[in-house]
């Protein structure tokens, strides 16, 4: 097994005239894992996934997508061959009936696996003689992903896979990527619903105004990041200065109060408190939801 | 075996995953030679990415606690030493519980029960370190 990554950019930026849609990112996605792309809508997810595809050309920096050169128009066919990729508007031909449009592109790749189709056309109820003009959004949404899973990528990016889906249909989309993780497929998808991505994804990296401002595993997230609440009766002297100890990310006060947001560390929070004279100490455990907007608020 | 994972917890779902499992080999609802789901059909079920159960099982198989059998999954495997565990805390939940019920009869709440066991538990560990 290697460990290389998958994905893996340098400097990468993307400017619009004077936009910079994407600036100077430096972004390393990790093989077998499910790698969650947060971000508010128009931060910038899009345009980085459309430049890892080479559907975009870069304006700045460098990436390679699965060791290929993300500008190199030779490798693009290769890594066209390995990678699946769901795009958020679901482009299919609409005039085409489910099955045609299946059969079609089946004839592009040398590895479909016809019994995945015909595994999946029943588990996701699809209509195979519906024209895709008359699908639903979800049922679009399946046919996308049909058609992905049906190749065994060694990478799958998907962008905003869930937009328009209801509950039940996240629930299918989310199982669907765990099914195809577990084969052994390289997940990619970006998000701006949080809940989800908290659960089903093993690294989250939140793009916000088109830089990267945390690329971090689930599990750190909940093990390191605590937010501390701490009551001093008497203000100790530069309390802000007190607290400016590794691992703090953000500290605010109010009267005799104070709100300590740590990403690692938060013992040494705790007992800096303490030698303070604090009289009321509490710590708990940081959701993905205040990580992403204490991000977005600070920068 | 049903499995209940809260994302928004501070732990992480694969150490939340361990303890019910042995929870559960603790309470007898999984038996020694039991067979566990295929990482794959827990990581659906649960909805979670399967790097979360196998990091699980395999912890749980580095602490002797399952038997990974290439091809055929997991299955639970219970050690002596385990077993007098299980007895020791089938024990203990009694006093445990007795001592829940005193507190209670004494009128003081649930949450300030639980705080004070934390409250223990935090101090007892911080003297160990020291």
């Amino acid at each position: 097994m290697t460990n290389a990554p998958v994905i893996e950019t340098n400097g990468l930026g993307k400017s619009y005239g004077k936009t910079n849609a994407v600036r100077d990112l430096d972004l390393t996605v990790g093989p077998d894992r499910i790698t969650a792309f947060l971000g508010l809508n128009g931060a910038g997810k899009s345009t980085t996934i459309r430049m890892l595809l080479g559907m975009v050309k870069p304006s700045g920096g460098s990436g390679a997508v699965l060791g290929k050169s993300i500008g190199d128009p030779a490798a693009g066919l290769d890594v066209r061959r390995q990678v699946a990729y769901v795009s958020e508007d679901k482009r299919l031909y609409a005039y085409m009936t489910v099955e045609q449009m299946i059969r079609f592109t089946s004839s592009f790749y040398l590895d479909w696996r016809a019994d995945v189709v015909k595994t999946l056309l029943k588990q996701y109820d699809l209509p195979p003689g519906q024209k895709i003009r008359s699908l639903s959004k979800g049922m679009r949404t399946k046919v996308a992903l049909l058609l992905a899973f049906a190749r065994r990528p060694e990478l799958l990016i998907l962008d905003e896979p869930s937009e328009g889906l209801d509950p039940v249909g996240i629930e299918d989309l989310l199982q669907a990527l765990v099914a195809q993780c577990a084969e052994g497929t390289t997940v990619f998808f970006s998000s701006h619903q949080i809940a989800e991505v908290e659960r089903v994804a093993d690294q989250v990296c939140i793009l916000h105004h088109g830089r990267l401002v945390l690329d971090a595993s689930v599990d750190d997230i909940r093990q390191s990041y605590r937010q501390i609440d701490i009551v001093f009766p008497s203000l100790p002297a530069e309390l802000q200065v007190q607290f400016q100890l590794a691992g703090v990310e953000n500290i605010r006060t109010r009267g005799h109060q104070m709100n300590v947001f740590a990403s690692r560390n938060a013992d040494a929070v705790v007992e800096r408190a303490r030698d303070l004279h604090a009289s009321s100490i509490e710590v708990t455990p940081v959701g993905l939801r205040d990580i992403f907007l204490q991000k977005v608020k600070e920068n | 075996m049903f499995f209940r994972l809260k994302p928004s917890a501070g732990q992480p779902l694969y150490l939340q995953l361990m303890e019910q499992i042995r929870h559960a080999i603790e309470n007898g609802a999984l038996q020694d030679g039991a067979q566990l789901p295929g990482i794959r059909t827990l990581a659906e079920e649960l909805l979670v990415s399967p790097n979360t159960v196998a990091k699980a099982y395999s912890e749980l198989e580095h602490a002797g606690v399952l038997e990974l059998r290439h091809g055929s999954g997991a299955f639970v495997s219970v050690s002596r030493r385990a077993r007098a565990l299980t007895d020791r805390v089938r024990a203990a939940e009694k006093r445990v519980s007795n001592l829940i019920e005193e507190l209670r009869a004494e009128g003081l709440r649930d949450e300030e029960i639980c705080r004070l066991f934390e409250a223990g538990l935090v101090q007892q560990s911080e003297a160990v370190r020291k």
